[in-house]
């Protein structure tokens, strides 16, 4: 979806102030709503390509001007409230309206969640068949705005690029968002010259793309 | 929780805050009371990245590459495993990279789309590499960004952005820097900033440690 998150090349936003001896948390409330979604994360109700999109998925006015744990809370009240484990009176006041439903994975307590944190959860899978590409070879990425979620940033779309690696073999974010499954394709590092994404600049930027989001360079 | 501060000062700010604090107090003991969470695992989450997990893991990493060929090429050869021998595992670490500078090329690390970053090596994101003007520009005009960190690179450089849109994720080796020869890991790593871990800073050089 051609949304307010992908923001690579956009010029609005001035100058990066970087905080000097930040804190991890500014706050109680961003330590509570980063454990909250991590833990709720861990119910397996939704994967990780789903918590994105639903991030994404947010009013553009709303996702502009919250900051990023706020984007996260809004991402997960709507995943709950649309698998109907929540509602919304529920998330103003606090008090129970319905029943909790069961979700797929119990509750974690804290020595489950140690292991969880220590182990995460690889995306690789196993290869089936060969990749289409290998490293020094010439593609162009697909001009593709699909209105589901993707992770070829649209500064990306239609470029010329080389082949700069391969990842390995990765669940497909566009089918795995969607709910149709991992379907896991051949992952490569991608390598695109700044002028041909931008215009100018004589630096490289590099980007994960996914076998589908490429097709051979003709000539 | 404390909120002591919160009768002293009535700026926006702290009004926003307590705003916050109150919606996200009333959402915990919501999905606690539902069973769907466990207030023990929201500690322990909470304690490991606020004590146990960041940048000084990735400052070990670091300083052990520099000093240690042999853990440098199972860097090179796979990232994830060599830095787990270190302990350094988990959630946002699953598939690592590193990236050398040289005195040709320098890297820096991006998440345009969100906010994807090696969480094992670097613990949780600061807000700017959240924001829109870093996930805007540092693709676009990577030499601005920079300067707007203070670091200003060598005429010739290469500059090499990695948009971080998978689940790679990349941790920059800096440069060693120079007049640290015999120097031991834990020296090394007390050069090692966060910023030098993404890109958007370098090395500290030996008299600007105390």
């Amino acid at each position: 979806m051609n949304g307010p998150h992908d923001m690579g090349g956009m010029q609005c936003y001035g100058p990066v102030e970087p905080e000097a001896d930040e804190p991890v948390f500014h706050g109680e409330w961003e330590k509570r709503a980063l454990a909250i979604t991590v833990a709720m994360g861990g119910t397996g109700m939704w994967n990780l390509d789903q918590s994105r999109f639903a991030r994404e998925s947010l009013p553009p006015v709303q996702y502009l001007s919250s900051s990023y744990y706020q984007i996260w809370l809004a991402g997960l009240e709507s995943l709950m409230k649309a698998r109907g484990m929540v509602t919304g009176s529920e998330l103003d006041g606090g008090r129970l309206d319905i029943p909790p439903v069961e979700t797929k994975r119990p509750a974690a307590d804290r020595s489950v969640m140690k292991t969880i944190l220590a182990t995460g959860g690889p995306v690789s899978r196993e290869a089936s068949g060969e990749p289409a590409f290998k490293a020094g070879d010439a593609i162009l990425t697909r001009n593709n705005h699909p209105a589901g979620h993707t992770r070829l940033p649209r500064y990306a779309r239609g470029k010329p690029g080389v082949i700069a690696a391969i990842q390995g073999f990765h669940v497909f974010p566009d089918s795995n968002a969607s709910g149709k499954g991992e379907d896991p394709h051949w992952l490569y590092s991608v390598a695109f010259k700044a002028r041909d994404l931008f215009g100018s600049g004589s630096h490289e930027v590099l980007l994960d793309c996914w076998e589908p989001y490429l097709e051979r360079a003709a000539g | 929780m404390s909120d002591h501060d919160s009768h002293e000062h009535h700026d926006h700010d702290h009004s926003h805050l307590d705003g916050m604090e109150l919606k996200v107090r009333t959402l915990e003991s919501l999905l606690v009371e539902k069973g769907y969470v466990d207030p023990g695992a929201l500690d322990e989450i909470v304690e490991t990245y606020e004590t146990r997990v960041g940048p000084r893991n990735g400052a070990a990493v670091v300083a052990k590459a520099w000093n240690d060929p042999a853990y440098l090429d199972r860097l090179r050869e796979n990232a994830t495993a060599a830095i787990g021998e270190l302990g350094f595992t988990g959630r946002q670490g699953e598939h690592m990279r590193i990236v050398e500078n040289t005195p040709q090329i320098h890297n820096m690390v991006v998440c345009t789309l969100c906010s994807c970053y090696p969480w094992p090596v670097l613990g949780l994101p600061p807000v700017w590499y959240k924001s829109a003007p870093y996930r805007s520009r540092a693709v676009s005009e990577p030499e601005k960004v920079l300067s707007e960190f203070g670091v200003t690179l060598p005429e010739g450089k290469t500059i090499r952005v990695w948009d971080s849109t998978a689940e790679m994720r990349y941790l920059v080796i800096p440069e060693r820097p120079a007049g640290t020869e015999g120097w031991h890991e834990e020296q090394l790593a007390e050069l090692v900033t966060r910023d030098s871990m993404i890109g958007t800073g370098l090395a500290l050089s030996p008299d600007e440690t105390t």
